[in-house]
């Protein structure tokens, strides 16, 4: 009556892992640029763009990702686009990491100290001299532990494209469930399978929030 | 773009969407509330070293921080009952988002207990206090008042994420948008009004943390 659980249905979950994979990188890709923007928009000298980096964060932070992903989902239909849970899922996790990436960012730009930004006014730097040589190196150096930290968050966050149809781990252990009726087993190969991508990247995240703190200690 | 916007059905059936954040509310508090429980001694047994304890608790953590909610609720609803453990979808939903709180609670309060320095310890031990009075006034209260507003982030994310339940079947409000948007096909509209309410819903449980928390951890001292 149901499909026996093999070695085919261990195949078929574990390669499931790529497309999780793929969507996670294609999503902190777009979302380290619009991270990036969002957190320069967010410290910006101009009020206008300060404010519309505000709200974009304070709206994707204040919204579950299910609701994001569904309006992308929808919402590319009514621009005539199609229905298409790949081009949804990565969309709506790129907006998502941007926001959070963008908050973070903004947070490693303004722990800067001040004075290394008087420093390049006082030398007659410009914005973009100001930015690229002295202000963003020194922030990025910050902001690689949490960074790590929020990669893990969104390789949690791709689950959830299985719920708009996108067929990655979750999705794939649904339908070998489906199929063999082994939720025991085939959701704890799933937990597993998380278990084995983003622990090593808590770890590392660890490893660098103390070696940054032995580092800046005074 | 020639797309007639229609949100008939979202106000016809307004008092499904009112319902289902209702449910929301309550499994939200009620997750809140176990979870603390449950990252209270969780924390106390991994700050005080006792080893197969706080390797335990060690393990729990670390599979719940690493793992993603969704999966956590399909195990609790799908894979629990071939071990003998059945809830129905609501209580499958509650289970599952106490004991992931309870997870990002338990590091939290226990970065808190953690800056409580010793020193304070010490001379609650040397004014005679007995060990319970010390954790609980001399260790908890001050940690949880250095860490409340992590924490309230944290529960304002779990409310959130709770929304991930509506893919077993539970009755919150993005259920609730499921059930009209699949017998009204207005899709966008009753998720552009359900995703605002959700909002609307972090407005209200941000403002509400900040007034407990003026009221529950002020000073005793007036200033």
């Amino acid at each position: 009556m149901f499909r026996t659980f093999g070695p085919n249905e261990v195949w078929y979950i574990v390669m499931a892992v790529q497309w999780t994979l793929l969507l996670s990188a294609v999503a902190f890709a777009g979302g380290a640029a619009g991270g990036i923007a969002i957190a320069l928009a967010r410290v910006s000298p101009i009020r206008p763009l300060r404010y519309f980096a505000l709200a974009f964060i304070r709206v994707f932070q204040g919204t579950p990702l299910l609701m994001q992903l569904f309006l992308v989902f929808f919402g590319l239909n009514i621009f005539g686009v199609g229905i298409n849970p790949w081009v949804a899922a990565a969309i709506a996790l790129t907006l998502h990491a941007s926001a959070y990436l963008g908050e973070i960012w903004r947070g490693c730009i303004e722990a800067v100290p001040s004075g290394q930004s008087e420093a390049s006014w006082a030398l007659g730097l410009g914005y973009r001299d100001r930015m690229s040589h002295i202000i963003l190196p020194q922030a990025a150096k910050i902001s690689v532990a949490p960074t790590v930290g929020f990669l893990v968050q969104l390789i949690k966050g791709t689950s959830l494209a299985s719920i708009i149809g996108f067929v990655e781990l979750t999705r794939a252990g649904q339908i070998i469930n489906n199929a063999t009726f082994q939720p025991l087993t085939v959701f704890s190969l799933v937990a597993a399978l998380y278990f084995i991508l983003c622990w090593p990247l808590s770890l590392w995240a660890r490893h660098l929030e103390g070696r940054f703190a032995i580092a800046t200690a005074r | 773009m020639n797309y007639q916007f229609n949100f008939a059905p979202v106000i016809n059936n307004f008092d499904q969407l009112i319902y289902g954040a209702l449910i929301t509310i309550q499994l939200s508090v009620g997750a809140i509330l176990i979870g603390t429980l449950i990252a209270i001694p969780c924390a106390a047994a991994k700050t005080a070293g006792i080893k197969p304890l706080a390797w335990l608790v060690n393990v729990y953590i670390e599979v719940i921080r690493n793992t993603p909610f969704l999966v956590q609720i399909f195990f609790i609803y799908f894979s629990l009952p071939a071990l003998g453990i059945r809830f129905d979808p609501n209580t499958a939903a509650l289970v599952a988002l106490s004991v992931n709180v309870g997870a990002y609670a338990t590091e939290i309060v226990r970065a808190g207990i953690e800056s409580i320095n010793r020193g304070q310890v010490e001379a609650g031990k040397a004014l005679g206090l007995k060990g319970h009075q010390i954790f609980r006034y001399i260790i908890l209260k001050p940690a949880l008042r250095t860490i409340y507003p992590a924490l309230t982030s944290q529960f304002i994310y779990l409310m959130l994420t709770s929304s991930v339940v509506s893919a077993i079947s539970a009755t919150d409000l993005a259920a609730a948008g499921n059930n009209i948007q699949s017998a009204t096909f207005a899709a966008f509209e009753v998720y552009l009004v359900i995703t605002a309410m959700y909002f609307v819903l972090s407005l209200g449980f941000s403002g509400l943390f900040s007034f407990i928390g003026r009221t529950a951890f002020r000073y005793p001292l007036a200033r």
